[in-house]
């Protein structure tokens, strides 16, 4: 039974960050119809970011968080204006590799720059107080995550459905060109998205990183696939459905490495993908999106 | 059928430039051996096992600079590392073999990582370059293989010693034991510890390459109560499962390979944390007869900032440090009584090796692997690694003084 | 350009093909532009099967690492010596069926093969169903759950579980691979020109119109699918001969599939001739003449800025980069090189008098 909380305590919180980076493939798909496979790349370099910023530069944590989340946004835009961009017009399988290209050339720089060894992450020192409640024992920063997370997504959704910015997302979403003859400047909307992706991305990444405490140049590689895979399990283009699905392969991930078949974790995650796409592609929230001929 | 002979010509074009290139670069191997031996360092510096292959290479450039020549045949011989980077990847490893055996290396040193030297073991013994593996413990590096050595015990007797250690001198009865899927190494010691442990197995578990998340397997390691957690594992890994583990709140002793002996686990782990961990491991710096290497290596590594970055910023003496220093007077003993620079003669002064090194006998059985009896225990306390006393294979355990 | 000269251009580039592998071949072992020169090729066959499957048909796949480590699996599990058996599953022991069944390495290549197009058909139907980005994720995903199983305790006897394999047998011969290699390139480029292959051109330019047309679209597709993932498992099956050892963490995303996508898109997506071209640039760059950049260099005492490892493959993902945002065509576009292409450049840039007598 205690093993029972605890698996679920720590499912629901690798899920809520899953979650956060789930929320930037599942916008970015909305809007522009890519797999933004750069994103989990990305979410990588929020972490050397970070060790730049506490462990070379000695700051203090709250201004490196604010460092980071700024210093992730500006990549992610610029990303966004110099290789996504000047592809709008090309085919979407250019724009695919453009984005693998993207995410290729992070993980060689990041090797280049910071080496192939693991760094280790700096601590926020609150974050990892260990906390007893009865026989379940883990640090703060598990608990936090998940409050956090929903937090971050209830505001996401008023953002989307209450002001200006967020229907013009829809617009844009719905519809790309009318959006535009309506006067939406679209290439304002697709920087937004970004700049809301990355940032809840460098969130990610600081409630991911802190319990595991290294980075290394593949590390967004495969939390990334697996968010893309959450977010297509909750439906690609909602947001809440990212944070369901999220919290489910974080919960399923968790309870396969519990039980006896630990090595086959991460091929479930894609087992599980392909499953999705091939029954329900609209994934559990989704919207019925007919292809335009 | 035009279209695709039209492409074989632009191929062969392509072929016919590179060849010039091909035979300038034999031709420039060719000459300057005249008066110099070029030995090859086949060690990760990037890479998973980055961090150990590096301390390797520290060890192997410090031998280097105390004895730089051989004499044969009256004739002195400068003694030229080639260091090539196998990026701890079994793929990147045969490349990297490859382009040792092209630069007309007469020997190789390494590697760190049993997976690497195993893929690339066969390069070597095509090539018939002899090479000294300084901390691969798998069997596999040498079984079969005429043309490898090694200067370092094997995963056998080390998951032996340990399964000892932790039944007999420790006297646990209950032991979990979690290994990396895909790492010879890992996989290789937890399965001998298996074998040789006395009392139970009461959990195994097995993680990814480069996983970071161990709470689920930790958590199923609690609940079936181990008095031991036997985790042989990368240096990178290490950090993380001591800590994960004291953070949910396990206490009991955690044990493992030689890996573990890197301050940055400590680092990682936090000097809290690491406190009952114990490892099997080659050398220790306070052993007597290895005083004058110790001092020595410590000022080499003073005297240039470089190096102590390079050793994780300390000044500890790593025990494949010490194994990399033997190795390379290993092999420079062997070209010295073969009296040639030929490989073939290299080789079979190798197999009569009987030298005693820092790191205990340097004679090679049949398999080309080095008879040692004993492995140091290391535990962490106070954030610092501290040695407690050998252990032989049949359970007997020496305290030190 | 006539009919005779092309013919006897064809022979002259047969001839001086058929020298520089001979000339590689009697190169000492210890030559790097002999191996570069080998594994080049083999890379170059890679490309050319993930070319015909994402050029050609415009089905973007991402799952060349799973179908390559399968082949590399089944070849080394036929092929290693009775005698070397207990020595590689050292710890698990070999199954039992397996332990005395060993195939001649030609027999041993062409299964690999079929293994790989045997689970390509199978995935195949259903994926393929799939539009454009989904179908490369899904195929991704297959490819690591390949990865993950074959790694997997379950098949510990006959993979060796995650310790992978090693002493795997080549060819005799040096040239043998070269054969190997320029026959399954040249049935490619056959089915290229075939009904088939227009039928692929046709689904790539337009899949509602290709249906119009009487092609059946699933059909093809699998059928594409299924040829790419044949030839990738022949592919893999060569390395794994090159390597000498495979392991499943051989082959993955970064080192496999985006590496000899890399190649196809400067290649030039569609065109043969430009992933052979690009893999033979990128090989030779990359293993053998920009080596350089990995290692610090000096001039006198000063030392060359950036030069450190990885530096390397920093500028093959700036070129890919570039390539992509600039030159979106490639070196070949989906244009494959002929005498009649080759013979207009070089007029066009003199005078353009012969044109007329070009066009005959």
């Amino acid at each position: 039974m205690d093993a029972f909380l605890q698996n679920c305590l720590n499912g629901i919180s690798i899920g809520s960050s899953y979650a956060l980076i789930a929320i930037g493939y599942t916008m970015v798909y909305g809007i522009l119809r890519l797999i933004n496979f750069a994103h989990g790349d990305i979410f990588m370099m929020a972490g050397y970011f970070m060790i730049i910023a506490m462990t070379d530069l000695m700051l203090p944590w709250y201004v490196s968080v604010i460092l980071v989340i700024l210093a992730t946004v500006l990549l992610g835009v610029f990303t966004e204006k110099l290789a996504y961009k000047p592809l709008r017009s090309a085919p979407r399988m250019s724009i695919m590799i453009s984005a693998i290209g993207v995410s290729y050339l992070l993980q060689n720089l990041a090797t280049y720059l910071f080496s192939a060894l693991p760094k280790s992450y700096p601590t926020i020192g609150f974050l990892s107080q260990k906390i007893v409640i009865g026989n379940i024992s883990t640090s703060l920063v598990t608990f936090i995550t998940p409050i956090l997370t929903i937090l971050l997504v209830v505001g996401l959704v008023l953002l989307v459905n209450k002001t200006k910015v967020g229907m013009a997302m829809r617009a844009v979403s719905k519809d790309f060109e009318t959006a535009q003859l309506m006067g939406i400047k679209i290439n304002n909307v697709i920087s937004m998205t970004f700049v809301i992706g990355s940032a809840l991305a460098a969130i990610g990444s600081i409630l991911y990183f802190t319990p595991r405490t290294q980075v290394y140049p593949l590390a967004g590689s495969l939390p990334g696939l697996k968010c893309f895979v959450a977010a297509v399990f909750g439906g690609i283009g909602s947001v809440p459905g990212a944070l369901l699905g999220g919290f489910l392969i974080g919960l399923c991930e968790t309870f396969i490495k519990a039980g006896r078949f630990s090595e086959f974790s991460d091929a479930f995650t894609f087992v599980i993908l392909i499953v999705v796409l091939l029954f329900r592609p609209t994934g559990l929230f989704g919207e019925k999106i007919s292809e335009k001929v | 059928m035009k279209k695709l002979l039209s492409i074989v010509l632009s191929a062969a074009m392509l072929a016919a430039v590179c060849s010039g290139c091909g035979t300038k670069t034999n031709d420039e191997a060719g000459t300057d051996t005249g008066n110099t031996i070029k030995i090859g360092v086949f060690e990760p510096t990037t890479g998973e096992n980055g961090g150990g292959g590096v301390q390797e290479v520290l060890g192997i450039r410090y031998a280097k600079s105390l004895r730089d020549s051989v004499t044969i045949d009256g004739t002195e011989y400068k003694i030229e590392l080639v260091e090539v980077d196998n990026q701890s990847d079994k793929t990147a490893a045969v490349t990297a073999a490859q382009s040792l055996v092209s630069s007309g290396v007469k020997a190789v040193l390494g590697s760190y990582g049993s997976g690497v030297s195993i893929a690339a073991g066969s390069t070597f013994r095509d090539a018939q370059i002899p090479a000294v593996g300084v901390s691969c413990t798998n069997p596999q590096v040498t079984a079969g293989n005429d043309w490898y050595f090694r200067v370092c015990f094997l995963d056998p007797f080390q998951g032996t010693v340990m399964a000892n250690y932790a039944g007999v001198t420790s006297g646990f009865k209950k032991a979990a034991v979690i290994c990396q899927n895909g790492d010879d190494y890992s996989t290789g010691l937890a399965s001998y510890f298996k074998n040789a442990f006395k009392g139970d197995i009461v959990y195994e578990g097995t993680y990814n390459t480069n996983e970071s998340d161990f709470n689920a397997i930790l958590t199923a390691a609690k609940a079936a109560n181990p008095d031991v957690i036997f985790c042989p594992s990368s240096i990178a890994t290490a950090g993380l499962v001591i800590k994960q583990a004291r953070e949910l709140g396990i206490e009991c002793a955690i044990m493992a390979g030689d890996t573990w002996e890197n301050e940055t686990i400590i680092q990682n782990a936090g000097a809290d944390n690491c406190k009952g961990v114990t490892f099997s491991t080659f050398f220790d710096e306070n052993d007597p007869a290895a005083a004058e290497f110790v001092t020595g290596f410590k000022a080499y590594l003073n005297a240039d900032k470089q190096n102590l970055k390079l050793n994780g910023n300390s000044d500890g003496v790593a025990a494949v440090s010490a194994l990399g220093y033997d190795a390379y007077n290993v092999v420079l003993d062997a070209i010295e009584r073969a009296q040639s620079t030929d490989t073939t003669a290299i080789r079979d002064a190798l197999t009569q090796s009987d030298s005693v090194g820092i790191t205990g006998p340097l004679s090679f059985d049949e398999n080309g692997d080095a008879q040692k009896d004993m492995a140091y225990i290391k535990t962490i306390e106070d954030g610092k690694f501290k040695f407690i006393g050998t252990q032989k294979t049949d359970g007997a355990f020496t305290p030190v003084e | 350009m006539k009919k005779s000269t092309k013919a006897i251009c064809s022979l002259a580039a047969i001839a001086v093909l058929a020298a520089v592998i001979f000339y590689a071949g009697t190169l000492p072992t210890t030559s790097m532009f002999r191996t570069t020169f080998q594994m080049a090729s083999i890379y170059a066959l890679l490309a050319v099967s993930m070319n015909m499957l994402n050029g050609v048909t415009g089905q973007f796949s991402l799952g060349q690492a799973g179908f390559m480590t399968l082949g590399a699996y089944t070849y080394a599990i036929l092929t290693i010596p009775v005698a070397a058996r207990p020595n590689v599953y050292y710890l698990y022991g070999v199954a039992p069926w397996l332990e005395n069944l060993i195939l001649p390495i030609p027999v041993a290549l062409i299964i690999s093969g079929l293994v790989a197009a045997l689970f390509a058909a199978l995935i195949g139907a259903p994926v393929l169903r799939l539009k454009s980005d989904y179908f490369a994720i899904a195929t991704l995903g297959f490819a690591e759950v390949v990865r993950i199983v074959v790694a997997s305790s379950w098949l510990n006897t006959i993979t060796n579980g995650s310790l992978g394999l090693n002493n795997i047998p080549s060819f005799k011969s040096y040239y043998s691979t070269f054969g190997v290699v320029i026959i399954c390139i040249a049935i490619m480029g056959l089915i290229k020109n075939s009904t088939y292959g227009r039928s692929f051109k046709a689904i790539r330019d337009d899949e509602i119109a290709a249906e119009a047309m009487g092609i059946n679209l699933a059909k093809t597709k699998l059928l594409s699918f299924v040829i790419s993932s044949f030839f990738a498992g022949i592919g893999g099956a060569l390395l794994a001969m090159y390597l000498k050892a495979v392991s499943a963490t051989t082959f993955t995303l970064a080192t496999a599939t985006y590496y000899i996508l890399l190649m196809v898109v400067i290649g030039g997506m569609g065109s043969i001739s430009g992933s052979i071209i690009a893999s033979f640039l990128v090989i030779f760059s990359k293993e053998w003449w920009l080596r350089f950049l990995d290692s610090p260099a000096y001039i006198g005492s000063f030392q060359v800025p950036l030069l450190r490892s990885g530096f390397r493959m920093v500028i093959f993902s700036i070129v890919l980069m570039v390539v992509v945002l600039f030159f979106r065509k490639g070196i070949m576009g989906d244009k494959e090189i002929t005498w009649d292409g080759i013979h207009r450049l070089f007029t066009a840039k003199k005078k353009k008098r012969e044109v007329s007598d070009d066009a005959r």
